[in-house]
């Protein structure tokens, strides 16, 4: 094949490292492909230094490629790009265009059973991709755990075998955002480090380790130093990064709001060693956002990042409140369970020693529960069978009910931040 | 409204079956629904995320809910939603059930008047706009088993 391929992340990473520029990244993705064009080509021409991004609709998610192929027919919108649907040629032609920018394109798809979308990438000369067999399967699938495993597999490996063609591949495990909000930073340590292993077993050389902004920052700062140096231990032996979320709950409703929130992830990366940020914009609380918010929160973050990174270091003191001993417990009881990756986080859900709080899937155990506590930080309330330390009795606020007690913790970042702007009691940064 | 009032009112609403459409990923809206609709007294069976139209409908004719409740947020409701309820309605046994759709409907921000007439002619008993309050959808529910006197109660 002698189709453009896509730049490799790794040394992209390096040279921005090198500025001590902080790469940022915006999910974003349409259903025509000259849109979604103009979409890479403002994302790359934007003042930061930034990694393209082409989401996928959410039919192709569940591989549902008829109501695809309807849409498109129809001229029905869809939320993302449809790059199994279409021809190869039109997204070759798209990474053609973008090719002299020098700027790495992420595939961004949330799919449990991936294959035939790697397969349409390897077609398309993409190699830089997101997921895995648990962070794409039990929150946003209906797909049993098992065979998620298997079609991951497979598709890591093709993926990997991609590098023979001259591709750099790199996949980024999602296993850091579980359900997106409420998981306790030690789950989300141990499900990225677990899923990078598994990657590594599939003949991938090139990974990054997600982790999504959660309630507090000294919290998160303690859970990026743990991801560290878990990963440190475990995957050595590969190239690696970090890649943080600004916060993908329920986002602020005000424009300052949002953006202080976006601000602070962009701090928060910087201090807490990660390589790239994956941008939200103030739309999200509404709509999926445009193209020109989107390379607005891209700038925004770059110059927050700027900012910080010529600032002071962080000195206030270091807290260690468990986080890196409760990843390390899980990930250890999970690879004591089977000497495959995969088929040790198949037995690790159906026993429970993994179990995601709130998560619906009939493979997830479903008894943990956890909670925003007085000073604002995630913890665990039930560990279900989680070999972790049983949480001292719940001192939640007295509550009216269940469902108003879960609106509550689901919109506490949003009440903050919006709060706090309403008041006007902390400097808007804009 | 007193729970055991709430509970006369809603005393006929054993039963509702919760789910996503086909191609929404999103749960905690059912997480949350599941709570709500629970604390008002019937029993949820949730189906989760990514349902499809056939397992939708399957799950209708298995449970035999009193009520369906349809939430997603990724734009795509509009599409999914009456696609679904075109085959749902399809079948004799869920002709009158009610079912109604709720969230964030459009790919574009909230759908048009134009569109929700569409899905409400398409079969839906209601349809909640994203910027619907707990309330609107708790007071649907209390209209859907008249109250003896046939006034609303609210505390």
């Amino acid at each position: 094949m002698t189709a453009t391929v896509t730049p490799g992340i790794d040394g992209f990473l390096a040279e921005a490292a090198k500025r001590a520029a902080l790469v940022v990244q915006p999910r974003m993705g349409f259903s025509d492909p000259n849109q979604m064009l103009r979409g890479l080509l403002a994302v790359t021409g934007a003042n930061a230094c930034t990694i393209a991004t082409i989401t996928l609709d959410s039919y192709t998610r569940v591989g549902d490629y008829a109501a695809v192929a309807e849409a498109m027919r129809t001229g029905m919108p869809l939320n993302g790009y449809p790059l199994v649907n279409l021809d190869p040629a039109v997204t070759r032609e798209l990474v053609a265009a973008i090719a002299h920018t020098g700027t790495p394109v992420q595939v961004r798809h949330g799919s449990g059973l991936p294959l035939d979308i790697f397969q349409a990438m390897a077609g398309s000369g993409l190699a830089v991709t997101e997921g895995g067999p648990v962070s794409y399967c039990l929150p946003y699938s209906r797909v049993p755990l098992p065979l998620a495993v298997d079609d991951w597999a497979r598709a890591c490996e093709l993926l990997a075998n991609l590098a023979d063609q001259g591709a750099r591949p790199h996949l980024e495990s999602f296993g850091g955002c579980m359900l997106g909000q409420l998981c306790p930073p030690s789950l989300l340590v141990a499900i990225s480090v677990l899923e990078g292993l598994f990657f590594r077993q599939h003949g991938l050389r090139s990974i990054s380790l997600s982790y999504a902004q959660q309630t507090d920052r000294r919290q998160d700062l303690e859970a990026l130093r743990a991801m560290h140096r878990l990963a440190g231990d475990l995957l050595s032996d590969m190239d690696w990064h970090i890649v943080l979320y600004a916060y993908m709950g329920v986002y602020p409703r005000t424009r300052s709001g949002a953006l202080d929130l976006l601000g602070d992830a962009a701090e928060l990366a910087v201090h807490g060693g990660a390589a790239r940020l994956i941008v939200k914009t103030p739309a999200e609380a509404f709509r999926i956002p445009t193209i020109e918010e989107n390379v607005a929160a891209l700038e925004y973050a770059a110059a927050v990042a700027e900012e910080v990174a010529r600032g002071e270091p962080v000195t206030e003191r270091l807290i260690d409140s468990g986080i890196h001993n409760e990843a390390r417990t899980l990930v250890e009881a999970v690879l004591d369970l089977h000497p495959d990756v995969g088929q040790a986080l198949c037995r690790a859900f159906a026993t429970g020693v993994l179990d995601v709080p709130y998560c619906l899937h009939p493979d997830n155990a479903g008894r943990s529960r956890s909670y925003v506590d007085a000073s604002g930080w995630l913890r665990w309330s039930r560990v279900g069978g989680m070999p972790l330390p049983r949480p001292a009795p719940e001192s939640l606020r007295a509550s009216g009910s269940a469902s108003g007690d879960l609106l509550a913790a689901l919109s506490y970042v949003e009440r903050r931040y919006d709060r706090e702007n309403e008041s006007a009691r902390k400097p808007s940064r804009d | 409204m007193h729970p055991h009032v709430r509970r006369h009112l809603l005393g006929d609403l054993r039963r509702v079956l919760l789910s996503s459409v086909s191609s929404d990923a999103h749960t905690w809206n059912l997480v949350y629904l599941q709570l709500l609709i629970e604390e008002l007294g019937p029993e949820v069976v949730n189906l989760g995320a990514c349902v499809p139209d056939a397992l939708l409908i399957s799950e209708a004719l298995r449970v035999q809910p009193d009520l369906i409740v349809l939430s997603t947020v990724n734009g795509h409701g509009y599409g999914d939603g009456k696609r679904v309820i075109t085959a749902l309605r399809a079948h004799r046994a869920l002709r009158d059930l009610p079912v109604v759709i709720g969230g964030k409907l459009g790919v574009g921000g909230p759908i048009s008047d134009t569109q929700t007439d569409d899905l409400l002619a398409a079969g839906f008993d209601a349809v909640f706009g994203d910027d619907a309050a707990p309330e609107s959808f708790r007071r649907f529910l209390d209209r859907l088993v008249p109250s003896p006197t046939g006034g609303e109660c609210v505390p």
